[in-house]
């Protein structure tokens, strides 16, 4: 069985994070940092290689990203991937979710998995929909926001939270499955595994190797355009203060719920 | 034609998801703005009289596709699908949920669409729909128009005011659906397990919610001794219920209730977007948390750099000696 990893490279949760007023895209420059819910992806993958009911053949990071993004395969490869596949081109900037989902599945497609994973969101902006949009190319059943994967005679029984409580659901493979951070606790790369990261075989593809249509990427290929950024409406911030002496805190607390007649 | 089609999804006793009411009385006011009809599509077995009753939304038409099961998304972006390209909508609605993430996602990769999600508004310019969409932990808002059709639109979870049901009536019309040969491959086993006590969280003036910055499942006692103290009840994020520590009736946020109390205190809880569209109507927010940086701390009314463990016992205690007092 070969798994495919989905990775991506985020500005760093510590990083102010702004839009460029001109093109109107995420500014992202700055500290960089593997996507942490793709770390979970990561993490499946290594469990159901080590849980004996499946044979991994092999763990692949696949990403799609500008030059740089090859640091959040290396940091992928050090948790566990064998071995990593870069989109890189010029052509795919400014690529909205429709295309972003596009250019990931013929990416994929050229290493025909078996199970695709993927964090079920980004610290970036595209929450909970590039896993469908990826499935749905690849003609392939997927399920999102999961906590748990067990794989039984083949196919995948997975449990996720949705709308009326747990969902128990039948997956078969091949499937793309988006994972949420309670599935389990990533572990931490061992020095000699980041050490050994970058020896890793890594290889970088561009839009006509894969067959992506380039009128179908970058901004001219997307179907949304950004319009407007504008700032949120004014909201009175409140009061927030260190606790230094918890005495004090605590009167303060109490005198603030006495005022509101909420004791 | 610009017309607009809302996914209504119902629960196994037939009850439409109040999200998905809210987006039809959305998708109702727009294509009123738009000159264009507003419907709905259902999947199962609805009863013509449920079907119909969504027209009291502002639905003049609702699909109901028999033969499609309810509760996973791809059977339904085939029917979807079908009934946007049949019909010919220009828009497809969701309302918040996590459904609605998956429907629309699938749908643009199907019908080569462009989707916009966690929107809090729609708008009318130019006889198109804009749609707004906080980005960023909500510091900035984008307004996204569609190149082509269809535009899919996926709501943030309570971002669409439900309308006083009016009388209409929406006309049913059955449609036959062929399932995608990929649609067929995941199954549900079994749907909507409750896990943990049921408790009641809705109906209380006062919640205290508890999050992962608690450390650990028997924490939760902190919060628990200062909600009695309170008077209030024990609420809880999605992230300690998946790990099991707080029973997922208590759950607040993106897949859990929706509450607005008169006091809402957030110990250890970070203020994730997937959390605050479930607690930011609260009258007042009160947050403890370690993390300066932590989102709760940009919309809260009172909020406390420290350490819970610490305050929390303390606050119980002031809270008793007061209340005695």
């Amino acid at each position: 069985m070969k798994i495919c990893c989905l990775v991506k490279e985020v500005p760093d949760a510590a990083v102010q994070k702004r839009l460029d007023p001109q093109t109107k895209r995420l500014d992202r420059s700055g500290e960089k940092n593997l996507n942490p819910f793709d770390t979970h992806g990561i993490e499946a993958a290594m469990q159901i290689r080590e849980g004996g009911r499946a044979d991994v053949d092999e763990i692949v990071a696949v990403t799609m990203g500008p030059e740089s993004a090859v640091r959040a395969l290396h940091k992928a490869v050090a948790l566990g991937a064998d071995r990593s596949l870069h989109l890189s081109d010029a052509a795919l900037e400014g690529s909205d979710v429709c295309a972003t989902g596009y250019s990931l599945a013929k990416v994929l497609e050229s290493e025909q998995p078996d199970l695709v994973l993927l964090g079920q969101q980004s610290d970036d902006g595209e929450c909970y929909t590039i896993g469908a949009v990826v499935a749905d190319h690849l003609k392939m059943p997927s399920l999102t926001q999961v906590i748990k994967i067990e794989v039984e005679d083949g196919t995948l029984v997975c449990e996720r939270q949705a709308e009326y409580g747990y969902d128990t659901v039948e997956v078969d493979l091949p499937a793309v499955i988006s994972v949420g951070d309670a599935i389990n606790e990533p572990r931490y790369p061992s020095l000699k595994a980041i050490m050994g990261a970058k020896k890793k075989p890594l290889d970088t593809k561009a839009t006509g190797e894969v067959g992506i249509d380039s009128g179908e990427v970058g901004e001219a290929g997307s179907k949304t355009q950004v319009l407007e950024i504008n700032p949120p409406p004014e909201k009175e911030s409140g009061e927030v203060f260190e606790d230094e002496d918890t005495a004090e805190t605590v009167a303060k607390i109490v005198a603030w719920l006495d005022e509101r007649k909420l004791i | 034609m610009a017309g607009i089609l809302v996914y209504a999804l119902h629960d196994d006793e037939g009850d439409f998801n109040k999200n998905s009411l809210g987006a039809i009385s959305e998708a109702a006011r727009l294509a009123g703005e738009l000159g264009s009809e507003a419907a709905a599509l259902v999947v199962g077995e609805v009863a013509d009289d449920a079907a119909a009753a969504l027209g009291a939304y502002g639905a003049k038409r609702v699909f109901r596709a028999k033969s499609v099961p309810e509760g996973l998304a791809q059977p339904i972006v085939d029917a979807m699908a079908k009934v946007i390209a049949d019909q010919g909508f220009s828009y497809a609605l969701f309302g918040g949920g996590l459904l609605g993430f998956e429907i629309g996602a699938g749908l643009t990769a199907r019908m080569n669409a462009g989707v916009t999600m966690e929107v809090t508004a729609v708008k009318v310019a130019d006889g198109r729909l804009v749609a707004e969409r906080p980005v960023l932990q909500d510091s900035a808002i984008v307004d996204v128009g569609y190149v082509g059709e269809p535009g899919i639109i996926i709501g943030r979870l309570n971002a669409f005011d439900t309308d006083e049901p009016g009388a209409g009536r929406a006309e049913v019309v059955d449609v036959e659906v062929e399932l995608s040969e990929w649609s067929s491959r995941a199954r549900m086993r079994t749907r909507g397990e409750q896990r943990g006590a049921d408790v009641n969280i809705e109906d209380a003036d006062i919640l205290v919610g508890g999050g992962r910055g608690l450390g650990e499942k028997d924490n939760f006692k902190l919060a628990e001794e200062l909600a009695e103290a309170l008077g209030g009840a024990v609420a809880a994020t999605r992230a300690v219920v998946d790990a099991g520590w707080y029973p997922y009736a208590a759950q607040i946020g993106q897949t859990g209730k929706t509450v607005a109390p008169k006091l809402y205190l957030a110990a250890g809880i970070s203020g994730a977007i997937q959390h605050k569209v479930g607690m930011q109507s609260s009258e007042s927010i009160l947050a403890v948390n370690k993390d300066p940086n932590a989102p709760i701390f940009e919309f809260c009314d009172l909020g406390v750099v420290g350490d819970l463990h610490k305050i929390l016992p303390k606050l119980t205690e002031a809270v008793k000696a007061k209340k005695g007092g």
